[in-house]
């Protein structure tokens, strides 16, 4: 791989990785353009799709006699989300259930493109015609902050809903400390609400970008030169990928919970 | 951080994406699995019926077992009483009958002895008229010592 890198070199190596496949190309820097990750929306999409044809298709030909394997797999994973959501949330979960399955499926697959060969997905994109790639969407802070900021949206609209536009109000500024320091009441609520979807995007962000980032430092061992760094490579590799199954399981489950936990607090009174 | 237009895209794709799930994909899924776990209540229910159901009619059929026993020891009983009693009641016709006949056999007996004792003594009569006219050797006339000789046959 080293030897397609334009820079050369581990560090271009990585560096190369680190760039996004952004249409239409414009200069480095600034907080917002109005270009795409095409690597993202590609990758995104295409998991977003395969897990509303796959669930569609079983849903479809959804059976109260006894499932195929199919059907009970999506089932299963249905009533473990369900499950979740009970939990947390005591209410009509019409909607609060499908949008923390969609979360979860969704998430969990974009994470998964994590332990496809680092090298994989860039190389073919790469031969097709893409500048630059980035296999994992959940590693791009755009997609992220995307997810976070809809539950932000659906929190908010929650809050409403379920308190009345007063009563929202109301509570933006005299919880927690009363209506005399409803200043520092709107402050803190605000603070308190946009630290929901950061720590959200964030959390998933990094660990995905960190994970991506493992394994670019570990695939560098496999021309290293050296056939001792080549076997620590493989180890090292094996060894990362394992856990990181833990990880990305882990990563989906948790935007999930806290997605259901946020918008169940919308629904509690103060 | 730099953002550009892929969250904005992002954020369409997500919200399809949960407007897909709910309106085509957890209804169906979970309309499934509610009616299955109703099927299986039911079931369950079913069966539960039918097991007491089972224990009910088992508990009719011993207590038939048991009163179709007694009957029938009681028509064993009602039997066997009939039947001693027609045992004794034969017993009795032939104890009876035996009576009957020994006393009529008693009667016979005791007429023909009668018998036999008059026409004994008859003979014995005449016999003591012919052994005396043996003796005295001369002709006793019968009508003259009918009286004697009448005497001398009570006698014998």
């Amino acid at each position: 791989m080293l030897a397609n890198t334009p820079e050369g070199g581990f560090t271009g190596y990585i560096q190369h990785h680190m760039k996004f496949w952004n249409l239409p190309h414009v200069g480095e820097g600034g907080f917002w353009s109005w270009s795409v990750h095409m690597d993202s929306i590609l990758i995104s999409l295409v998991l977003g799709v395969l897990f509303s044809a796959w669930f569609w298709m079983k849903a479809r030909k959804a059976t109260p006699g006894v499932p195929g394997k199919g059907q009970a797999f999506v089932e299963l994973v249905l009533e473990f989300v369900d499950g979740q959501v009970k939990d947390v949330f005591h209410g009509d979960r019409r909607i609060l259930g499908p949008l923390a399955l969609t979360i979860f499926v969704w998430v969990f697959l974009m994470n998964f493109m994590d332990l496809l060969p680092v090298d994989l997905l860039p190389w073919i994109a790469e031969h097709s015609g893409a500048s630059h790639f980035r296999a994992v969407p959940t590693a791009d802070l755009n997609v992220t902050f995307a997810m976070s900021i809809t539950v932000l949206v659906l929190v908010i609209f929650y809050s409403f809903k379920a308190k009345g536009t007063g009563g929202y109000m109301k509570e933006l500024f005299t919880a927690p400390f009363g209506p005399w320091l409803a200043p520092f009441n709107i402050l803190l609520n605000i603070v308190e609400l946009l630290s929901k979807p950061v720590s959200l995007s964030m959390r998933l962000f990094g660990n995905m970008y960190a994970g991506e980032m493992v394994f670019m430092l570990i695939a560098g061992l496999f021309s290293a030169g050296s056939w001792l760094l080549y076997g620590f490579g493989i180890i090292g590799y094996t060894a990362w990928g394992i856990f990181h199954i833990l990880i990305i399981s882990i990563q989906a489950f948790i935007f999930m919970v806290l997605t259901v936990v946020y918008i169940s607090m919308a629904h509690d009174h103060h | 951080m730099e953002f550009n237009a892929t969250l904005i895209g992002e954020m369409i794709a997500f919200a399809i994406l949960i407007w897909f799930s709910v309106q085509f994909i957890w209804p169906h899924i979970n309309n499934a699995i509610e009616e299955r776990q109703k099927k299986i209540a039911d079931g369950l229910a079913a069966a539960e019926k039918a097991r007491a159901e089972l224990k009910d009619a088992d508990a009719r059929v011993a207590d038939e077992i048991k009163k179709a026993r007694v009957q029938a020891s009681e028509i064993i009983d009602k039997a066997q009483q009939q039947a001693n009693q027609i045992l004794d009641k034969a017993r009795a016709d032939a104890v009876s009958e035996i009576n009957r006949q020994k006393a009529m056999a008693q009667e016979e007996i005791a007429s023909m002895a009668e018998r036999a004792r008059v026409e004994l003594r008859e003979q014995v009569g005449s016999l003591a008229v012919k052994g005396a006219e043996k003796i005295v050797q001369r002709e006793i006339d019968a009508g003259t010592h009918k009286a004697l000789l009448d005497q001398l046959a009570a006698e014998i």
